[in-house]
């Protein structure tokens, strides 16, 4: 016989059934008869954060670390919107989310009823999809229905409002938790279309000066390995978009790091100079192209995308492959191999090509001026050069958005997929912190770092009472450069120096007591030889079930180099702060 | 180049799924110039036909966000291949004096049906695509033009093609 269960038990039964064993949330009126189904189970462990944002960063973070969806549950009006910000960062960079909203009842909806808000209407265009539940019954096939859409095609999150009435625990319905589910009107692609990868396949072969251009769609669709094996296989030269970061390991010679705004010189050099694109899992999102009318005169674009709009939106692609990046990439293979056997790469093309990119690599634009000395203060590269150093290159890093930011990007040479976690799209200050939970929560026993500043550490610092009351030993490395970093930076290049709102250094709280007074380890450093000590200690064993925050004071008119000259095409950069000789004109 | 499309979309009838195609459209910053949606033969579909303008890539674009729609079923730019495309106008104007009779005239040569009469004012239906209602509009002028109310565009394609799920 068929269990009979109220709405809110079917709801807990359907995640359980799932597979989901966390959730992150916070209770509230609306939300508390499925409080109270998960109080009276232990499958499945809720996470109580201390805001409704920190529950969304902690899922997102979560699902980036573990590729499985996070799952959020949140109360209804302010519950849900705090939960935006958090949705709209997992929307813009295509992360798997489930975010179970509660809602005033059905008989009180429209009324402008006590925390009622139309959560559907505001998360719309910020969700891949949302469902509103009308009937207890209904739950099972939407909760199984949210599953599949977050997490096939391009992922991303998907709302379900839930009225408290269908929650009711008096009102028992059947439950019977779908195998699979259909849906007549999404079928996402997987496999990409045959005779374009072969047309793809013969462009790459033929092209004097290839490079190849990972997104986040190569490391959420796991498909790393099938790029490492063909970038090895070809001798072709790499380059990682923000959110690709880790998809090619980044010591690896062939890798020419990030590309785009703060992307290295021989990344840009080599996008604008090739004669060949092979884009994957990436959208040529502004920040990477600059002036899209002046991206790549002479390349041959393809591009390889799990979403047709991505194809064509900003650059019309010459060989459009709308799949999944792991297929696609092994459909690739496949007929690289078989090609190859009939005619070897033009090697005299490709050294000549390797020799170009490694003049312009030896330029050096990530370490212009980089020398620590002592009584000067702390340049942030350089603490993350000593971040990198002392976890061995291989914690999961998180970040929050601004300087410190790119100074991780550039200097923490990521050596495998799903291990950097930030912000990329919405670019969302107050990220770093509850991401680095989440990730924490998904591995244990991993090292698990969060490289903040301290604009951004202090939109979610409410956090570390979370982190205690979990025991989540995150480090945390503030790169306190006592302003805004970013705003400010751009104040000086574009507003003459005119800083607006965006320094504070009066008003700074202690960070070191602030963690203490979390129940944490708090440090301060200011003078580059104390550097590396702290950092020392920060991951020694002593503090391994610790939350350590280490709040390192750091030059504060440093700036982020290279950078785009706003307009230009991608070779256009600026590689050191104007006025101290080093400018940069383009080649 | 500009051109018009002519956007129709078949969509499963679920609730709030105007407002998904509708956002869809305010948050790109794509234009609707008509917009009409009913019920089709099959209950759990609607069709939704609208009007929009851009070059191709644009066109191309917005049939693509069309799709990332969960409940679209299909998308085509009638615009593109051979159509019938129809619009309903209700067009009140003023008719008193010697103007009574040109209106109607009017609305003979443009196969409009006069559908209410009062002493001073002649409703008129005018069925056709929305070039033919502007034309419309004009002969009569915009002096005589009390009240306007247009069904927006519907269109279907020729021959035994259908847009199907």
């Amino acid at each position: 016989m068929t269990e009979r269960l109220s709405g809110g038990d079917m709801l807990i039964r359907a995640l359980q059934d799932e597979g989901v064993e966390h959730v992150f949330g916070y209770p509230g009126g609306a939300a508390l008869h499925i409080y109270d189904a998960i109080f009276r189970q232990q499958k499945l462990e809720h996470i109580l954060v201390r805001h409704e944002q920190a529950a969304t960063h902690m899922a997102d973070g979560y699902a980036r670390a573990s590729g499985k969806p996070g799952v959020v549950l949140v109360t209804s009006g302010p519950g849900a919107t705090n939960a935006i910000t958090g949705i709209a960062t997992a929307y813009m960079d295509s992360i798997p989310m489930v975010v179970i909203s509660a809602q005033v009842a059905q008989e009180l909806i429209g009324t402008d009823a006590f925390q009622e808000t139309d959560m559907i209407g505001i998360s719309r265009p910020v969700t891949k999809h949302s469902f509103m539940v009308k009937r207890a019954e209904d739950i099972p096939l939407i909760v199984k229905k949210a599953f599949h859409i977050a997490t096939t095609g391009r992922p991303g999150p998907v709302v379900i409002d839930i009225p408290k009435d269908t929650t009711d625990p008096a009102v028992l319905a059947p439950y019977v938790y779908p195998e699979k589910v259909s849906l007549r009107s999404y079928n996402p692609a997987t496999r990409g279309n045959a005779r374009q990868i072969r047309k793809a396949v013969q462009a790459l072969l033929e092209a004097r000066r290839p490079i190849i251009y990972a997104g986040g769609g190569v490391v959420q669709g796991n498909a790393a390995g099938e790029l490492i094996t063909l970038v090895r296989k070809l001798n072709l030269p790499v380059t990682m978009t923000l959110m690709g970061l880790g998809a090619y390991p980044g010591e690896d010679p062939l890798s020419l790091g990030m590309l785009g705004m703060h992307g290295t010189y021989e990344a840009n050099l080599a996008m604008h100079e090739a004669d060949l694109v092979f884009a994957v899992g990436a959208r040529f999102d502004d920040r990477v192209t600059n002036s899209p009318a002046k991206f790549c005169p002479d390349a041959t674009i393809i591009h390889i995308d799990i979403d047709p709009s991505s194809i064509s939106k900003i650059i019309t692609a010459n060989i459009p492959i709308v799949g999944d990046a792991k297929s696609v990439l092994e459909d690739v293979l496949q007929i690289v191999d078989a090609e190859l056997r009939d005619r070897p790469v033009n090697k005299t093309a490709r050294d000549l090509w390797w020799r170009q990119i490694n003049e312009w690599r030896d330029r050096n634009g990530l370490n212009h001026h980089l020398k620590p000395e002592p009584g000067k203060r702390i340049l942030p590269q350089y603490a993350v050069q000593m971040l990198y150093k002392v976890t061995g290159g291989d914690a999961y890093i998180t970040s929050d958005v601004g300087q410190h930011q790119m100074f991780a990007a550039q200097y923490y040479r990521f050596a495998q997929p799903r291990k950097w976690i930030n912000s990329g799209g919405l670019g969302t200050m107050g990220f770093g912190l509850p991401s680095a939970m989440g990730v924490q929560m998904a591995h244990p026993e991993a090292t698990v770092a969060c490289v903040t500043g301290e604009g951004s550490f202090m939109m979610n610092m409410q956090e570390l009472s979370t982190c205690l009351q979990y025991g989540l030993p995150i480090k945390i490395m503030a790169l306190n450069n006592q302003a805004l970093g970013m705003v400010k930076q751009w104040q000086d290049m574009q507003y003459g120096g005119r800083h607006a709102s965006s320094t504070y250094s009066d008003s700074l709280p202690d960070f070191k007591t602030i963690a203490e007074a979390f129940g944490h380890v708090g440090m301060r450093v200011d003078r580059v030889e104390d550097l590396e000590p702290a950092v020392e200690k920060m991951f020694s064993a002593e503090m391994r079930n610790k939350l350590v925050l280490l709040d390192v004071w750091v030059d504060p008119e440093e700036h982020v180099y290279p950078m785009a000259i706003k307009g230009g095409s991608m070779k256009d950069m600026i590689l050191a702060r104007a006025g101290e000789g080093k400018a940069e004109p383009k080649e | 180049m500009q051109r018009r499309a002519i956007i129709s979309v078949l969509l499963g009838n679920e609730s709030g799924v105007l407002s998904r195609v509708v956002g869809l459209f305010s948050q790109r910053g794509y234009n609707i110039e008509t917009l009409t949606v009913a019920p089709t033969e099959d209950e759990t579909l609607s069709r939704l036909t609208m009007t929009t303008g851009g070059d191709e890539a644009h066109i191309e674009q917005i049939i693509k966000q069309l799709y990332k729609i969960v409940e679209v079923v299909k998308v085509q730019d009638l615009a593109e291949t051979e159509h019938i495309e129809r619009e309903i106008m209700l067009i009140k104007v003023k008719a008193t004096g010697p103007e009574r009779d040109e209106i109607k005239r009017t609305a003979d040569i443009f196969r409009g049906q006069i559908v209410d009469v009062t002493p001073d004012t002649y409703t008129v239906q005018v069925v056709g695509p929305s070039a033919k209602l502007m034309a419309f509009m004009r002969a009569v002028g915009n002096a005589k033009i009390l009240e306007v109310v247009r069904s927006g565009v519907s269109g279907i394609g020729r021959g035994a093609r259908v847009l199907g799920g």
